[in-house]
């Protein structure tokens, strides 16, 4: 097998066991949907009225999860150092560790999506839109948040930076998001909302590497 | 294609502290070279230098006939005062990962563990090995990937006195076979190496 599958099958694993894995990211996100009835009060038409934009914006919240520790521990145990020397550029090494996020993390999440969506109250004939934000909207998470953990390497309290660092970066994925949803549920055009989506996840991909293994070369220096 | 370390006239500093400067060494192939020097000397930062971690003040870093990118792709080992292990993974999962990251397979991952006498401890979680084993796991990485040139840093301290002697046999076994190694060390290595003392 090839190094950079090797890699992705680690990332993967490590992902899936660092900080509690997907199980504790699904959770978070139920309790998330959860105490959203709780606060704004349990009648059903308001609820219906949020419950697409609250189960997205709970996903963007989820996927901070374990970013923190997306290049740390590889920067304190000494792996980052070996991962950079290798004939596979730092920057598709960085690509790697984020889709290794997204399968551990971000995946399992977007299934809970349309899962909290209907217990919120929004229509099932959303849940498709919202599976496919969800997965689409995930990768812009995993990548642009790959840009604050690896920002934050070296810092202390290097967890709560990530989130000062990627949450104005997750603005734009929660708005395309968010807009698609609530222009499919009011029967408006939603396909240029979704597209901007994607077009925002594609960017990340393209652009979040650099970044990443710019930072990841600095914090080694 | 001859590969060897050529450093001219380095000079490297830290935090805005200069280092050292004027530092020349050359190694040829089945040649070892002892770095000492005080704490704090340098000799660490030297060998992240030239594994092209950190990037020298003045002075040049040269691998033969090699271009230094691919040789610190391709024919580098580099074993800092970090072991760069999980501790959650196997020693199995760990050292197959790496060997197969550094272009070995799972083959030579077994006999590298054979080497190190560490077949029995495969299938523990690296958390479970004492401060020695996990340093003779990741020496077996670079036995799992060959490749010409070790960079090691510290390489024999939490060894005990038998596995100084054993890691001198594989050493030397290494130098045999047109390997070089660049190591700082504040004990003498267990093998005839040339001496340079960094930061003098």
């Amino acid at each position: 097998m090839s190094p950079a599958l090797e890699l992705l099958k680690r990332e993967t694993g490590l992902a899936w066991g660092r900080g509690g894995g997907p199980l504790v990211s699904v959770g978070f996100y139920a309790g998330v949907a959860t105490l959203l009835p709780l606060a704004t009060g349990p009648e059903p038409a308001r609820l219906a009225a949020i419950a697409p934009g609250a189960a997205w914006t709970g996903l963007a919240l989820a996927a901070l999860l374990g970013l923190d520790r997306l290049f740390e521990r590889d920067y304190e145990d000494g792996a980052l150092e070996l991962l950079a020397l290798s004939r596979l550029p730092l920057e598709f090494t960085c690509a790697l560790k984020c889709l290794g996020q997204w399968l551990a993390t971000g995946a399992p999440l977007a299934l809970a999506a349309p899962v909290a969506a209907i217990a919120l109250g929004a229509s099932p004939a959303l849940a498709p839109l919202i599976l496919a934000c969800a997965l689409v909207g995930g990768i812009a998470f995993a990548f642009t948040g790959g840009i604050g953990a690896s920002l934050s390497l070296g810092a202390r309290r290097g967890g709560l930076l990530t989130a000062v660092i990627v949450l104005p970066l997750f603005v734009p994925p929660v708005i395309f998001g968010g807009g698609a949803l609530d222009a499919f549920a009011g029967h408006l055009p939603w396909r240029a909302a979704f597209a901007l989506l994607g077009a925002y996840a594609a960017a990340a991909i393209a652009l979040g590497p650099l970044a990443m293994a710019a930072a990841c070369r600095n914090a080694l220096s | 294609m001859s590969l060897g370390l050529e450093i001219g006239d380095l000079a490297l500093s830290r935090g805005g502290r200069a280092l050292f400067e004027g530092l020349n060494l050359s190694l040829q192939a089945g040649q070892a070279c002892a770095l000492t020097g005080r704490n704090g000397a340098g000799k660490t930062s030297l060998l992240r230098a030239v594994a092209g971690l950190i990037a020298p003040d003045r002075g040049t870093i040269g691998f033969g006939a090699v271009e230094p990118a691919r040789a610190r792709a391709e024919d580098l080992h580099f074993l800092g005062h970090l072991d760069g292990l999980k501790t959650s993974r196997t020693a199995r999962e760990e050292l197959e990962f790496w060997a197969r990251w550094m272009g070995g397979d799972a083959d030579q991952a077994r006999a590298a563990a054979a080497a190190f006498d560490l077949t029995a401890l495969l299938d523990l979680e690296v958390r479970r090995l004492s401060a020695g084993q996990r340093r003779r796991l990741a020496l077996a990485r670079m036995i799992a990937a060959p490749r010409p040139i070790w960079l090691l840093d510290e390489p024999l301290s939490p060894l005990d006195a038998s596995w100084r002697a054993r890691l001198g046999g594989i050493m030397a076994e290494h130098l045999k076979t047109g390997g070089l190694i660049l190591a700082a060390v504040h004990d003498p290595l267990p093998i005839p190496a040339l001496g340079l003392e960094v930061g003098g």
